[in-house]
This record gives structure tokens, C-alpha cells and sequence, in this order.
């Protein structure tokens, strides 16, 4: 626990001055590189929640990652516009309001989709959540409004008090910040009373029903938890990116979030922070190599899945064992 | 006599079968009931229809003189009922002591709490360390349930069963699978509850059944034929027919 403590710190210290070696070295597409993948870190961890923890294979993740994506894009575009939206909910580009609204608003489509999807299980469970992010990516490219499929611009950004966050540094320190207040709360989560007993229900869930649980209304808690995570990862990203998409909500950003906890390692707590920096660090780099990245991807995947026992963390815990046993 | 669950009438039938066939049974508080029957009597079909696994098409379940025909599962272990399966169900990727824990957590509630920490609870830690001391397992309390025996196994799960306090105990085959020793170890275990708790036993081993049982029900094909003291069982020629009989002939 001390050495996890410290390592932790020593992570956290060195994401804390990337910015400042990356400016020196003149290496800029780092701190960009490094922003995407602590918010997809967020998304994939709250995913892996509930698929590592929880024992549910969602595969409409992204839906609410793209809710709190255009959460914040329509905060700001009735901002920008001074329309109020329905005429009474004013814009913002104030991060202190338009993060915690998506937060809120990707928490309830959680229990409304969750609701109806966790009275089904296993394939069905897939593929009544795959239906609602895609009913939900429809539902957005059609609103003409905000962009269509073209989405909305966050020209401005988002204001932190009076500090601007177009600024891709202060941006930076903000997700850096947000991650791991975000990890501190899903530890406590994960340990809590709930924790233990959703980790029960992904073990057994009929030997939980024995024991007086109703697994229904956990697994939506969960499921709730998780949507909420995912929405705030979601308006990070439109933040950073300064623009609210309709590919967040696409069914292939479900299937990269499932493939980062994959690569992470399934179950595991900081996997996901593995195996979104895996993601888009092979994308980044195999993408620059050549334009069929996805076929190199789709190998590796298939390595770390058949080579290893739990993902990029099961690698490294394995490969950290060896040098323990090693003799000297 | 107090009766602790009454059945009446209950019939469930399944696509061209009738598993319970209009059984009425009462189990007396404090009292050992055995079930015992052919294999296909529908003796399973009973404990799940008890446990809310499955819906009856007719009859009535009562606890404790509440009706729980139409109770979901979950809230009748809350009424006081406790099952252990046939073939074990435990948390595979726990160990010994933190199946026992979750047990007393699911008991003791607030569990929608996701700020606190479950292994900061105190009152859980102690009663499980109290229940691990009084058990043949407190030597094992670290293994992964995965690993256990199938012996050990089927005394976890009567051990997370009695951690939910139960006022009655349902026990499917709980002999199923285990050495002879074993067996005798958990005649006695059993035995040694006789009073706090009550059961309803469903058993093959006629051995185990006439040591405990102080009632003993014959179900055939559904159908309680005869409900009676082991005297009354061993006497009763259609209960040798249509069960003991055939015991023999397989044998």
C-alpha cells in the first residue's frame, strides 16, 4: 500500500511538470496527447467500473460520454447565442457549472436507459445498450440547431473563473486535476459497502439474491455512477477539444472505451489509465505509420488479450514479478 | 405447535409437466423437516418456488403467518428465510472470510453507502471472526473460495446462510457430493442447531435424514404422498414402492 502510495505521487508529480520538459524539449504534441488520454482514462475507468466490477458488459458507454460532450456544447452555443435554451435554461461557459450539469444530466440518461437495459442480461444487455447510444447518436445528428452531424463549436472554451481555458496548459493542470479527484472518489467507491456488494453481485448474482440483495437496484446504482463518470470525461473533452461531436456518442467510441479496459486489463483499478494511454499512443504513433493502423491495433489487441492474464496490467504485474524472483 | 411455513396448495407447472402438483406441507418452529423423494419428484422446484427463484401457478406460501406468494426473492431472506443450493453458489473470487463478511453486510444494510469502507466495519469484522472461531474452517479463512474442497464449500455456504440469522433454513442436498466423514461432520453441525433454527431438509441420504429429521415428507412426482415420523416413513409400503423400491432396484 506505502509503495502504491508513493508510486502514485511520483506519477502524479511527473504528469505535473510534463508540460514544463515538453516546452523545453519542444515536443507540444505531448501535453495534448497526454490531456486525451486522462480523459479517456476517466471514460474508461468509469466503464470498467461496471464491467470490471459490476459485471456488466455495457456496450452503449459512449452515449453518455457524448451526453457530456453536448452538454457542454449547448451551454455554450445558448452562451454564445444569449438565447436561453427552451427560453428559460441560460447558456454557460462556466467549467464550475457546465461540468457538474453534465455530470447530472449523463447520470439521469443512465438511470433511464439502465432502468429498462438491466432488466435484460448478458447479449441482450449488449445489445439494448449498443441500441440506445446509437438511438441517442441519431437523436443528436438530427438536431440541426447544434451542428447536426457536423456538431457545435466551442469557440471560446470554457471560462475557470476568470481563467480562460483555451489555454491548452491551463487546460491541462484542470484535467490533471479532475483525474485524480475523479480515481480518489472511484478508490473510495470501490472499497465502500456498495463497492463490495457489486463485486459480489458480478461473482454471483443468485447467491446475492440468497443473501436478501436485490442486484436490480445496485447494478443501477452503478450503472448511474458509471454514466456520470463518463459524462464528466465527456465534457472535458468538449472543453479541450473546444467542440462537441457526434462521433463521442458513436458506437465505435463505445467499442475503443471497451477496448482501452480490455488493454488495461479488466477489473483492475488503474488499467484503464494503462490501457487508454496504450490506445492512443498506438493510434497516434501507428496512424502516422501507416493509414491501416487499425489492422496493427486489432493484432496487438489480440496479443495482449490471448498473451496475457488481465491486460497491459496483468503484463506488467507479471513482468514485475520475474525481476522480483530473479536471482542476483 | 407454532408453524413457521405453511404451503398451500401450491402448483406450478411447467410446459406439459407438473412439477408441484397441489402440495400443502406445514413446518413446525424449531422443527428438522425432511423432503425426500425420487429423483425428478420436484423436490428443487419446491425450495425455489419457497425462495422466489420461481412463481407458483396456484397455492400460497406463508412465513411466519405473512403471505409471500408474490414476494420477490430478495425480500423474503429479509423475512428471515435462508437457502443453501444444491450445487454450491459462493463469491468464487473471495475468500473464506470475505464471503463471510458480505454475508453480514447483506444482513446488517447500508449498503448503497459509497463513501465508507466495507473492511472499516467493525461489527461485521467481529461477528464473522466470532463465526470463523466457532467453525472447522478458521484455518482456512484466507483461501480463495474458488479453492476450497467441495466439503469446505458446502460448509461456507451453511455458514453464509446462518450469518443472514435466518428464522428458517432451507437446505437443498446439503449431503450431496461429500465423503463419509464429511457427511458425519455435517450431520452433527446440522444436529447442533436443532432448536435455533428451523429447516426444511431435502436429502438423499437416508442415513443423514432419519438422524435429523423430526418430520419427513415423501414427494412423488410432485405429489406429497405421505407425511409423517421416520417410523411412520419406514413402515409405509407405498412410500417403499414408489421410493425406497426403487433405491433398491438401482442398487
Amino acid at each position: 500500500m506505502r509503495q502504491h502510495l508513493i508510486f502514485i505521487a511520483a506519477a502524479i508529480v511527473c504528469l505535473s511538470v510534463l508540460p514544463l520538459v515538453a516546452e523545453a524539449t519542444g515536443q507540444l504534441a505531448l501535453v495534448g496527447l497526454t490531456s486525451r488520454i486522462m480523459i479517456y482514462a476517466i471514460a474508461a475507468a468509469s466503464l470498467n467500473f461496471i464491467l470490471g466490477y459490476g459485471g456488466m458488459v455495457s456496450f452503449g458507454h459512449a452515449a453518455f460520454f457524448g451526453i457530456g460532450n453536448y452538454v457542454v456544447g449547448i451551454l455554450y452555443f445558448h452562451h454564445a447565442e444569449g438565447v436561453p435554451l427552451w427560453g428559460f435554461i441560460p447558456g454557460s461557459n462556466q467549467l464550475l457549472i457546465t461540468l457538474p450539469t453534465a455530470v447530472l444530466v449523463a447520470g439521469f440518461a443512465a438511470l433511464v436507459i439502465g432502468s429498462l437495459a438491466l432488466r435484460t442480461r448478458g447479449v441482450q444487455f449488449i445489445m439494448i445498450t449498443l441500441a440506445f447510444a446509437q438511438m441517442l447518436y441519431f437523436f443528436f445528428v438530427s438536431l440541426k440547431t447544434y451542428g447536426g452531424e457536423d456538431g457545435v463549436i466551442v469557440r471560446g472554451a470554457n471560462d475557470l473563473f476568470a481563467l480562460s481555458l483555451r489555454d491548452k496548459t491551463a487546460m491541462y493542470y484542470v484535467i490533471l486535476v479532475v483525474m485524480v479527484l475523479f480515481f480518489a472518489f472511484l478508490w473510495r467507491v470501490v472499497h465502500s459497502s456498495f463497492g463490495t456488494v457489486l463485486s459480489g453481485i458480478r461473482q454471483n448474482e443468485r447467491r446475492m439474491t440468497a443473501m436478501g440483495i436485490s442486484s436490480y437496484r445496485y447494478k443501477l446504482y452503478g450503472f448511474v455512477l458509471a454514466g456520470m463518470g463518463a459524462g464528466l470525461a465527456g465534457a472535458l473533452m468538449a472543453v479541450f477539444m473546444r467542440f462537441a461531436s457526434p462521433d463521442t456518442l458513436h458506437w465505435t467510441k463505445s467499442g475503443e472505451l471497451l477496448i482501452m479496459v480490455i488493454l488495461g486489463g479488466v477489473g483492475t483499478f488503474f488499467g484503464p489509465i494503462l490501457g487508454a494511454a496504450a490506445f492512443l499512443i498506438l493510434q497516434t504513433y501507428l496512424a502516422a505509420w501507416t493509414e491501416h493502423w487499425q489492422l496493427a491495433m486489432g493484432l496487438i489487441l489480440l496479443g495482449i488479450v490471448l498473451g496475457t492474464k488481465g491486460g497491459a496490467k496483468g503484463l506488467f504485474d507479471s513482468i514485475a514479478r520475474k525481476l522480483r524472483t530473479e536471482p542476483r | 405447535m407454532n408453524t413457521i411455513l405453511a404451503i398451500d396448495d401450491l402448483v406450478k407447472r411447467f410446459a406439459g409437466l407438473t412439477a408441484t402438483d397441489h402440495v400443502s406441507l406445514n413446518v413446525a418452529t424449531g422443527h428438522i423437516h425432511a423432503l425426500i423423494g425420487p429423483n425428478g419428484a420436484g423436490k428443487s422446484t419446491l425450495i425455489n418456488l419457497l425462495c422466489g427463484e420461481l412463481i407458483p401457478n396456484e397455492g400460497r406460501i406463508t412465513l411466519l403467518g405473512e403471505d409471500i406468494t408474490a414476494c420477490p426473492a430478495a425480500e423474503r431472506m429479509k423475512r428471515g428465510l435462508a437457502r443453501t443450493f444444491q450445487i454450491t453458489n459462493l463469491l468464487n473470487d473471495f475468500t473464506v472470510q470475505q464471503n463471510i463478511s458480505l454475508a453480514v453486510q447483506a444482513r446488517q444494510g447500508n449498503n448503497f453507502r459509497i463513501l465508507d469502507t466495507a473492511r472499516g466495519r467493525v461489527s461485521i469484522l467481529t461477528e464473522v471472526d466470532e463465526l470463523l472461531a466457532a467453525s472447522r474452517l478458521e484455518p482456512r479463512r484466507d483461501v480463495v473460495a474458488g479453492n476450497l474442497s467441495s466439503g469446505e464449500r458446502k460448509q461456507l455456504e451453511l455458514m453464509m446462510a446462518l450469518a443472514g440469522r435466518p428464522k428458517l433454513l432451507l437446505l437443498d442436498e446439503p449431503m450431496a457430493g461429500l465423503g463419509r466423514l464429511e457427511s458425519q461432520q455435517m450431520i452433527e453441525t446440522l444436529r447442533g442447531l436443532r432448536g435455533k433454527v428451523s429447516m426444511l431438509l431435502i436429502e438423499h441420504d437416508m442415513e443423514a435424514v432419519y438422524a435429523l429429521a423430526d418430520r419427513i415428507s415423501v414427494l412423488v412426482y410432485g405429489r406429497v404422498i405421505l407425511t409423517g415420523t421416520a417410523d411412520d416413513i419406514r413402515a409405509s409400503d407405498e412410500v417403499r414402492d414408489a421410493y425406497l423400491g426403487l433405491e433398491d432396484e438401482l442398487c
